[in-house]
Parts: structure tokens; sequence; C-alpha cells
């Protein structure tokens, strides 16, 4: 049996960022894991820039961003296992862990940090009718096969859904000489960024059809044609509307899912929205001694929040190890209100708040000179002002720790007002 | 003829903009701040992007090496980069921030690799 401190399962930037933070709070005796051959994560295979202007105020791209943390965590001799297998957690933080130079490890940690990003949601995941043929991918496989095997993916591309990978890889694909025939999404409203939309398909001239989707893959070995379809505001096909396209590519960027396969191992209990672990303001699941953060936990608009919750998550499993973290029974409850699809965290422990507890949380619809207002126990205690509100990007709110002192609040709510309400 | 609609990315409000060309220079409409106007103006008379991409690389651990233009390029000038580096090769080791292409297409302005690769045996 091997013992560690903290073993951070994950060595993206989340994982990176929270053995950072744990370090630098006086803990010795970390541990990184990763599957991947190298540290970074996903962040490797994004190679376009923009990452980094909160933490870093300068664009870089997803390797230089990376690249920082990297060199930290070598800097400060953090210990770390690549092409590394972590096959099972239990809740007294027991790991099975493996790979081919090691083989199988046991390792008892005092603290274990989840940080293994997400996954995508594939065609399974969406039932796409139609044959199956080659030629279908995720935007994020097609998106390592160029930028790190050096494969090309197809000539002439359809793209579902307009996440933000999906986006990037429209422009991506247009560089390589690859035609992108037009994004497909079937919201009103593209869940990418704004930046994105502009960037990488108005600049190039991509069509991007809202309230479309894919309703047939035809082609036998290799994607031939894909049916695009208009859908009405219940989502239905409006019969009539098909058009297909022949293609030879469809790519799908049909959303991202928290991979909580581990955490259901360790007898997390995992929130229904966000599809990860509950968590409490110090970023601790329900198991104790069990943290959290970065995609696993909700999937995150930009890399720097999750840097940042990682932060926190990393101080916060320093101050467990040290006894420092209060159990208390007088816990808050946060609830999404009209407006809201979820708030992390789920449960606040005031004691443990240092100065601000940040509540971050994705609207449901795109809302224009809007307000949220947060309230305790029914009762207005925060009122902002927002001009413009979409799901795409996550909002933040700050609570001062002093507000759930004074006024003894049980429940915390945030709410959307639309303008002139 | 020279007007046109785009949509200010300064900040996540994403203003619809109309740019215009007038007498005495350009006029922006639609923009809700200072900045918007700023890039309006700049959208019309030199629209510039950072180009990230790939280059080939040999006896690194992965196929490819990702790249990016030190500073933005002029947009119309973005496909004529490419088939520059598109026909470039490294050979590893490479180290993030390494010149890969000096003064590409006489703009002032270089390739240069965004990742370190260390040489496989």
């Amino acid at each position: 049996m091997l013992n560690y401190d903290i073993v951070v399962i994950g060595g993206g930037p989340a994982g990176l960022a929270a053995a950072i933070e744990a370090k630098k709070n006086g803990v010795k005796n970390i541990l990184v894991v990763d599957r991947d051959r190298e540290l970074g994560g996903i962040l490797q295979q994004c190679i376009h820039n923009g990452f980094g202007l909160h933490v870093f105020k300068e664009e870089l791209t997803g390797p230089e961003y990376a690249d920082r943390f990297i060199n930290e965590l070598k800097e400060m001799d953090i210990e770390y296992k690549l092409d590394t297998m972590v096959l099972d957690i239990d809740e007294n933080r027991e790991l099975s862990v493996m790979n081919t130079k090691d083989g199988f490890m046991k390792i008892k940690a005092k603290a274990i940090i989840l940080a293994m990003g997400c996954r995508e949601r594939t065609r399974g995941a969406i039932a796409i009718p139609g044959t199956r043929p080659a030629g279908v991918f995720t935007a994020g496989t097609a998106q390592r096969y160029i930028n790190m095997e050096g494969y090309m993916v197809g000539k002439k591309v359809v793209i579902l859904g307009s996440g933000d990978i999906g986006l990037i890889m429209a422009r991506r694909l247009t560089l390589e000489g690859a035609k992108v025939l037009a994004v497909a999404e079937l919201m009103p409203f593209s869940s990418g960024l704004t930046r994105n939309i502009v960037q990488c398909l108005d600049d190039y001239n991509i069509p991007l059809l809202l309230n479309h989707t894919v309703t047939q893959i035809k082609g036998k070995d290799r994607v031939e044609a894909v049916v695009i379809a208009e859908v009405d505001h219940k989502k239905k096909i409006i019969s009539g509307t098909e058009k297909e396209y022949t293609c030879d590519t469809l790519l799908l960027s049909v959303g991202l899912i928290p991979e909580n396969e581990l955490s259901k191992s360790a007898h997390v209990k995992l929130a229904p929205v966000t599809g990860g672990p509950m968590v409490n303001e110090s970023m601790e699941t329900t198991v104790k001694g069990i943290f959290a953060c970065g995609n696993v936990v909700h999937v995150h608009d930009l890399v720097d929040w999750v840097t940042k919750e990682s932060q926190k998550a990393g101080k916060s499993a320093a101050k467990f190890i040290k006894n420092q973290l209060k159990d208390s029974v007088d816990t808050v409850k946060t609830l999404a209100g009209n407006g809201i699809a979820y708030i992390v965290p789920q449960v606040i422990r005031p004691s443990n708040i240092e100065n601000t507890l940040d509540l971050l949380m994705r609207v449901k619809d795109v809302y224009r000179n809007g307000k949220l207002i947060v309230k305790g126990d029914g009762k207005i205690i925060k009122e902002m002002n927002k001009r413009h509100m979409a799901p795409g990007e996550m909002e933040r709110i700050s609570i001062p720790s002093r507000l759930f002192k004074e006024k003894n609040i049980r429940e915390i709510s945030v709410d959307v007002v639309k303008a002139g309400e | 003829m020279d007007k046109k609609e785009i949509i200010c990315i300064v900040c996540p409000m994403g203003c619809r903009l109309t740019v215009s060309k007038e007498e005495d220079g350009y006029k922006v409409t639609g923009n809700t701040c200072k900045r918007g106007e700023a890039y309006g103006v700049k959208e019309m008379t030199n629209p510039t992007r950072v180009i990230p991409t790939t280059v080939k690389i040999k006896n690194g651990f992965l196929k490819r090496l990702s790249v990016k233009t030190n500073k933005p390029v002029p947009k119309e000038l973005i496909f004529k980069c490419m088939e520059i580096i598109n026909g470039v090769e490294v050979e590893a080791p490479v180290k993030i921030g390494d010149v890969i292409i000096h003064n590409i297409l006489g703009t002032g302005i270089d390739v240069v690799a965004t990742k370190t690769m260390e040489k496989i045996q």
C-alpha cells in the first residue's frame, strides 16, 4: 500500500491547479495521476488562442496555458504518474491504480481531488437515424486527430451543434482546406461564445442554421450525405423543410457530460442537472475528504474559471488534512430559481468561507438587460443588473461571508428577472 | 457598398454594429460603448487575426507541433500564410516560443511554437 496526503485524479487544468495550490498550502506528499501520455489534458489539443485572459491577462493557446502550470508543478517537485489509470476509489479514500511500469497499486490517500474533466456526447446520445458509416466524429475527437495526430478527418463537412468546440473546428477545418457546409443548431441560440461565432463562422462565411437539426445520415462505408431539417419551438421537425447536404463528414458538438465513473465508485452523490458531484463551499463532495473541481463538477465556459475553482479545491483539501475544515450543522442550501439551470456549490457551510463565496451558475435562456436577484430565505440580499446573459456564458455572483453570519440564512436562491418586470 | 453589419466581440454583449463609410472616416452605430466603436472601425479598415495552427514535426512523440503567429496578421493573408505554414516540417526537440518561420510573407510577424516537444529516442 502506497501512502499519499493528496491524490489528484486528472492532470488537466483542474488537476494541475489543485495540486499546485495544495502544495502552496503546505501539503508535501501529493500525487497526480493521468491516463494520457502527457500532462495538460484537453488543453493540449485546443491549439487556438483566447485562453488565460482572466488569469494571466493575455491571450494564450491551450498548450501555452497548460505549459505554465506544468512547469510550476515540476518546479514544485509534485509527483505525477502518466499513462496511469485509476480503476476504483472507495469511501475510505483507497484507490486501485495501474500502469505498465508499476503494475497494480493500492494507494491510501488522506484526501482525494477528483479532476477528471468531461467527455463528449456522441451520436448514440442523441440517436440520429440513418446508416452507420465512417466519417461521424465528435468535434473533440476530430480536434485531436487534426491538431495532435496529424490526420485530416474529411473534405466536405457538416457540423451538428454550435458548442464552442464545434465552432472552433469549423474554422480549423476551413484553415486546413476542408469545406464546412453548415453548422446546424437545434436551439434558437448558439450555446457557444459570441466571439467564436464571429471569429470561426462569420469570418469564413459558414452558415449557422438555428432551429435546425440533422434528421438522417446517409452512406454505406463512408458518410455520403446528411439531411438537415428545421424544427419548431417544441423541437419537432417541420416536415417539408428537409434539405440534403452532400458531404463526407459529420462532426458532433452536442454537449459535454462530466466524467463521473470514479465518483460513482466512491459513492459520491451526483447532482441531477450538472451531472457532477454535489459540492459544498470548499468543493468537497458528499464523501468526507473527497474533493472535486473543474469540468467533472460542471462544464465551464472558460478554463480560467476552472483554474480558480480548482485552486479553491486544492486549498480546501490542504485545510482538510490539517483539520481546519469545520464541519458545521448549520448548512445553507442553494436553490436555482426562475431562469437558472443550476448553482454550484449546492451546499454552503458559512464558517468555512474566508471572505467571499462565489456562486457559479448558468441561465436557461438568452436575456438582454435582465437582472439576477439573490434571495436569502426569500428576502432580497443582492441584485445585479446584467446587460446580457446567455446559457453559453457562466454567471458568477460573489457573496460576502458576513451576510451569512449576520442574517442567519438557511437557503440562498437566485432568480432571473427579465427587463421590464 | 461601404456599409457592413458586424457583431462586436469586445465583451459578451455581442452588440450588432453597423459600420458605414462617411466622407470623414467611418461611422459606427448599434454600439453601446466606446470600445465597440473602435472595434467596428478596426474591422472595416484593418481586420487582423492570430493564426493558431500546426506544422509537421519529425522525431517528436506527436505528429504535429502547435504553432501560432506571434502577432495578428491581416485577415486577407490568412490562407496565404497557411500555404507557407503547411510547407514546413520541423524536427524535435522544439521549445515553446521557438521561431518556426521568420517574418512570414514579409509582414514582420513570426510563426512560433506553442508547445515544447522533446526528441524521442
